[in-house]
């Protein structure tokens, strides 16, 4: 021990630079290799997708502005039908926020079962763990809309298909953030109301519940805005609400186009209006209140 | 060639710095004395511009720091060199690549980010890690490094800024009294053989005596003491501290030696 600290002491300066900059040189050539690497891929990449596109990337560029420039030339020409044409669309806009708002309660208590039941230390099963794990796996794994398209065969159109359809996904979602959460969860009051005899849902709510509820909620929050888009989206395949609006308008094509720009402002509204709500909300319940 | 003048800071309806006035004509060591929360760190924080002033300016070599936007101020602030109580280090980043961080301001984003410093750099730091005693640890992270050997590295990064002013905000407060005796010690000879001006906070008197040539003592954001050591007497530190008649120079000290002098003893054993 002795001599090993004796001997690099008396390493020179020197020889700490040399073997340093071999160190430097070494990293450069990696971190160089890697870049080159990465750059091959992309410019390969981007031109055989190129090749394999219909219109050709570059061609295309050109006219990517054509289409906003018509809604919105035709939209100005128009501008005073949009606040009607706003109220009209109006109660589109709740239908969408419903699907989104019942989809998330719904998905954030099948998440909260599952979570807790795929979670290790919590479970009321442990050897069922990755069983509950699969299954909230699949849950997300499958897009929103392809059970709503699946629904919509079934039930027929209409807002219960996509509300189901986004709460399933919300459930698979939120049972793996929620189980992250609940891994931190401190064990000692779960064990203090076990030794009263409570049983494991009792447990669950007044042991673990209260030491994670600011992170579920959110979590769940920041799935409403999430939700909100996808609602609007379910509803280019017929599930109602302000998107199956919005796909008839641009659908007809000019001529309904200020609808379309109506629409548009109303779902930007809506999203930066929940934007703001949830994340006031949500920097309260991580950092507390003010004072 | 340092002049401070009127400098105040407040926070709200706090006034942290209240018009402090502070003329330095070569380059010094300087301690800066009081208790915490006397307004030395936001004062030291301002001569870097890490926080702008509320009212006065700061002059250097008859550039007016204070009005300093941009480039031009972290042009300033690579020239003034900051030690922080914490070290403020990147952790997880080799010693090397530390103490390289000190030439951020002439290098490009891109540059720094792939890691292509000059070779000449490179060597430099490691012959200025040398110079402090720690040029084995050159290739480790920081975060593996003991708390002495980090204020060092520290240190390092702010002699790489090649500055004329280093100032060091508390930079023995996190250390072993062994460890602290030897950042001291650097300080001190960086000011010696390199005639930098070192402007300290310390927590200390004793330190402030033995290493400094200069003390500034502050109260409640006033400088209340200006002077050489020799005139900082028992009744001058009372005044600084606001302490009372019992207050002996010993009960603020973190050095071993004082921990055998008869009044430390004397104080233990009421406790």
């Amino acid at each position: 021990m002795a001599d090993l600290s004796l001997g690099s002491a008396a390493q020179s300066v020197g020889s700490i630079q040399s073997n340093y900059m071999a160190q430097v040189q070494r990293r450069r050539l990696y971190s160089g290799l890697a870049l080159l690497i990465f750059v091959v891929l992309m410019v390969s990449g981007f031109n055989i997708a190129d090749d394999r596109n219909a219109g050709g990337f570059w061609d295309g560029l050109g006219q990517i502005g054509d289409y906003p420039a018509e809604v919105l030339s035709e939209a100005w020409e128009k501008r005073a039908d949009l606040p009607g044409l706003i109220a009209k669309y109006f109660p589109a806009l709740i239908e969408t926020i419903n699907i989104a708002a019942v989809s998330t309660l719904i998905g954030a208590i099948a998440g909260l079962i599952l979570s807790f039941l795929s979670t290790r230390g919590l479970a009321k099963w442990p050897r069922l763990i990755p069983l509950f794990r699969r299954f909230s796996d699949i849950m997300r794994a499958v897009p929103e809309i392809v059970i709503a398209l699946v629904l919509i065969f079934v039930l027929g159109g209409g807002p219960v298909p996509a509300m189901i359809a986004i709460a399933i996904h919300t459930a698979g979602a939120l049972g793996k953030l929620f189980s992250e959460v609940a891994e931190n969860a401190d064990l000692k009051p779960v064990e203090g109301l076990a030794s009263t005899g409570a049983t494991w849902s009792q447990k669950m709510l007044l042991g673990v519940v209260p030491q994670v509820a600011p992170n579920y909620v959110s979590y769940a929050l920041l799935r409403f805005e999430i939700n909100i888009r996808a609602s609007a989206i379910l509803g280019f395949v017929g599930a109602g609400g302000l998107g199956y609006e919005l796909r008839n308008a641009m659908a007809w094509g000019p001529g309904r186009f200020d609808e379309a720009a109506a629409i548009f402002i109303l779902l930007f509204g809506t999203i930066v209006f929940f934007d703001q709500v949830s994340s006031h909300y949500r920097n309260r319940l991580t950092e507390g209140q003010a004072q | 060639m340092l002049t401070i003048d009127a400098l105040t800071k407040r926070f709200g309806d706090k006034t942290a710095v209240d018009s402090a006035n502070i003329s330095v004509d070569q380059p010094t060591m300087i301690g800066i004395i009081g208790r915490s929360g006397a307004g030395k760190s936001t004062l030291l924080r301002m001569v870097n511009r890490l926080s702008d002033a509320t009212s006065g300016t700061i002059t250097f070599e008859g550039e007016d720091i204070t009005a300093l936007r941009g480039a031009a101020k972290r042009d300033w602030q690579s020239r003034c060199a900051m030690i922080f109580q914490q070290f403020n280090l990147v952790p997880r980043m080799d010693v090397v690549s530390n103490v390289l961080h000190g030439t951020l301001n002439k290098r490009s984003t891109v540059a720094t980010m792939f890691n292509l410093y000059p070779q000449a750099d490179i060597h430099k730091a490691i012959e200025i890690l040398d110079r402090l005693g720690i040029a084995e640890q050159a290739p480790k992270r920081a975060e593996a490094l003991s708390g002495g050997q980090q204020q060092r590295v520290a240190i390092a990064r702010a002699l790489m800024q090649d500055p004329k002013i280093i100032l060091a905000d508390e930079p023995i407060a996190s250390l072993d009294p062994m460890n602290a005796q030897v950042v001291m010690q650097s300080l001190r000879n960086i000011h010696e053989e390199d005639g930098r001006m070192v402007i300290a906070n310390l927590h200390t008197l004793d330190t402030a005596r033995r290493y400094c040539d200069r003390v500034i003592g502050m109260r409640d954001g006033r400088i209340v003491f200006d002077g050489t050591p020799a005139q900082l007497t028992t009744g001058a530190a009372r005044d600084i501290y606001g302490a009372g008649a019992d207050f002996s120079e010993a009960a603020t000290s973190t050095e071993i030696e004082t921990l055998d002098r008869p009044e430390v003893r004397e104080a233990e054993t009421y406790v």
